[in-house]
């Protein structure tokens, strides 16, 4: 596996007990699984720490601008469909900033690999609240804790027209590979959000301040979908796959067949 | 003042597009847009990405038909963020890419054109310009962008920009501009404007072969071999390797080292800041671009661009007849500007106009080449409506001394 990692490149910036390690490893994994050829690999990432991941992989990388990851993503995958592309967002970069461009490639169904690793902060800043904080969370910017809502970022990804919906947490390791696995066989738009923790400006700040207690949180608050636990327990968030539609035509796919018949209609 | 030899020597003043019964190519009378979207397929583009905005919407309108039948692709994307985005990530696959835009989609393709710059990503852009700011004057032309062309973006670099005034020299422009941004690994924007986007005149498609194509310089770095995707050879010039090859590498917005990883290393800033400056402004000769007429004797000058150069041709055509010694120099390069090749032709004038349609962008940049700032007037319309060779007239009148 270290044959994917970048090694000159190291160390990272990730600070100590940050679960985007966690995430990196997973993913690695689920591509050594697969069996992919690393020129056939192309990651695309925003700005944040979770964007940082594709300087240390050895693919095909291009850490683009915040919130744009999708855009670039998709004129790669236009251009050459066969390819892999895999996108790691943070929450604010997948969904404040580049919700538009997630939702609309979301619609188009267009075959990318997303993984949204939430944290619930914008870490590299300094702790600032996201739209996916939720309620009630102390923030640099929230002295007095947030007002706003969060968004579900697995429900948003079902009605934008995702196909391939998952959610685990860092905790969860091996669900964590398997989902990413899917997601990458899967042809079409898939999500993956991982929630991931940020013991630094989240778990600092909000009752836990170390890896271990926010990934035990993860444990404790969290539940399979469908499972006796998350039916008597209806305040945990659900983990598994919500969401695998192999009907919808691929964008691309889609795309290449349209032109093919126009041109033939036209003859 | 007058003489007959001045009045041959001006029949032979280039007018137009250069048409004669024998040249090669297909004649056709098609609006402006049309040409600047023929001009990318026949200089090979392969990938546009856009989003519909007047008055360019036309050149997505005939990509989206005629790219696919080369073998291209097209996407109307979300809008013009992701727009330039996108066509940055084809072309990192070794496609020719282009957008297409106007002044407010421009504002917004601002953050992706400095990515551009930074990451060295060949694409042209194309801005046919309309009235502004903000939504400014749809329908209506303009010429009020110049300056967010060059500065637009954040931080200092360099940018490439090139007009046309007319569909013969539009074509030759558009190829010219997916060639100098193969060149430069650089973003370069196509400038128009309205007037022109939408007029309909005679064009001749140039035969294949006819006009340069420069293509994609790729790495001859073997497989196994280290590739440094921003290690400039001795001519400067960077080669590529397109993604999905078999060198894999880094890509990123923030400054860099050869290997394209980020950096803070002072050195290792500083000598990119300088290399993205110096690869085109060091070059600001070879790429200046323009057309000189009756410019030998002339005591008064006026220098235009894009559609005002037509009116400031035809009032040099009618000064001539009448004796009087104007000369035009039409820049067909903004930027870099060509300020060497503007203080040579005004030198010893007793006045340069120029003439533009906005509040003097490119008349600033003409005082500060000058050797004689103060002889230099402004003629221009920010009315949405063309200068015309009166309003023109006018102003000569006034700069000669006989008033309105």
């Amino acid at each position: 596996m270290e044959t994917y990692l970048r090694k000159r490149f190291m160390p990272h910036i990730w600070c100590p007990g940050c679960g985007h390690g966690t995430v990196l490893n997973g993913l690695l994994r689920s591509v050594e699984e697969l069996g992919l050829d690393r020129n056939e690999i192309v990651m695309v990432s925003g700005i944040g720490c979770s964007a940082r991941i594709s300087g240390y992989v050895d693919f095909h990388t291009l850490h683009t601008l915040h919130g744009r990851a999708l855009a670039f993503a998709t004129g790669v995958k236009m251009s050459r469909p066969e390819l892999h592309i895999i996108v790691p967002m943070g929450d604010g970069d997948a969904l404040a900033i580049g919700g538009n461009h997630f939702i609309h490639a979301a619609r188009r169904n267009i075959d990318l690999t997303v993984l949204i690793l939430n944290n619930r902060i914008y870490g590299m800043t300094g702790g600032q609240f996201s739209p996916l904080s939720g309620c009630g969370v102390e923030a640099t910017t929230a002295p007095y804790s947030t007002v706003d809502p969060a968004f579900d970022a697995v429900e948003l990804a079902r009605a934008a027209g995702a196909t391939f919906v998952a959610r685990t947490t860092t905790y969860h390791v091996h669900e964590l590979q398997q989902f990413v696995t899917r997601a990458i066989r899967h042809r079409g738009f898939s999500v993956v959000e991982i929630l991931s923790q940020c013991p630094t400006h989240f778990g600092r700040r909000n009752g836990a301040p170390t890896a271990v207690e926010m990934l035990s949180i993860f444990k404790e608050e969290t539940a399979k979908v469908g499972s006796r636990v998350a039916e008597e327990n209806p305040e945990r968030i659900t983990r598994g796959v919500f969401v695998e539609d192999t009907v919808k035509p691929e964008y691309c796919t889609a795309y290449a067949e349209r032109v093919q018949a126009g041109r033939g209609d036209r003859r | 003042m007058s003489s007959h030899s001045e009045t041959r020597r001006l029949a032979r003043i280039d007018i137009g597009p250069a048409v004669t019964k024998d040249a090669p190519g297909t004649v056709r009378f098609v609006q402006g847009n049309e040409v600047c979207a023929e001009a990318a397929l026949y200089a090979g583009l392969g990938f546009f990405a856009g989003y519909p905005i007047t008055p360019s919407s036309e050149i997505a309108e005939i990509l989206a038909r005629r790219l696919p039948e080369q073998g291209g692709s097209f996407i109307q994307m979300e809008d013009e963020i992701s727009s330039l985005a996108a066509i940055i990530g084809a072309s990192l696959t070794g496609k020719k890419v282009m957008t297409a835009t106007s002044g407010p989609g421009f504002s917004l393709m601002q953050e992706a054109l400095g990515f551009a710059v930074m990451a060295e990503i060949p694409c042209v852009i194309v801005d046919v310009m309309r009235g502004g700011p903000s939504t400014g004057l749809p329908t209506q032309a303009g010429q009020g962008d110049i300056n967010q062309v060059r500065w637009g973006t954040h931080g200092d670099h360099a940018i490439i920009a090139l007009t046309a005034s007319n569909h013969q020299n539009l074509f030759e422009v558009t190829v010219r501009a997916f060639n100098l941004a193969e060149t430069y690994r650089s973003p370069v924007v196509v400038l128009f404007d309205e007037l022109l986007a939408h007029m309909r005149e005679r064009l001749r498609v140039p035969e294949p072969g006819e006009l340069e194509l420069v293509g994609r310089l790729r790495t001859s770095v073997p497989q196994g071999i280290d590739y440094h995707p921003y290690l400039a050879r001795e001519d400067g010039r960077l080669p590529m390797s397109d993604f999905g090859g078999v060198h894999r590498f880094n890509v990123t917005g923030l400054y860099h080292d050869m290997w394209g990883f980020p950096s803070t290393d002072p050195a290792v800033v500083d000598d990119l800041a300088h290399h993205l400056h110096d690869k085109i402004e060091l070059q600001a000769d070879q790429i200046a671009a323009g057309r000189r007429y009756a410019l030998e004797d002339a005591e008064i000058l006026l220098i235009s661009y894009g559609t005002p150069a037509r009116s400031a041709l035809q009032v040099v055509h009618e000064a001539r007849q009448n004796g009087q010694r104007l000369g035009l120099l039409e820049l067909q390069t903004l930027w870099p500007f060509p300020g060497r090749m503007v203080q040579e032709a005004c030198r010893d004038r007793e006045a340069v106009i120029v003439v533009e349609m906005n509040m003097g962008q490119i008349f600033h940049q003409v005082q500060a080449a000058v050797d004689e700032r103060r002889s230099v007037f402004l003629a221009n319309r920010v009315d949405g409506r063309f200068i015309t060779p009166r309003d023109i007239r006018r102003i000569l009148r006034i700069v000669e001394g006989q008033g309105v």
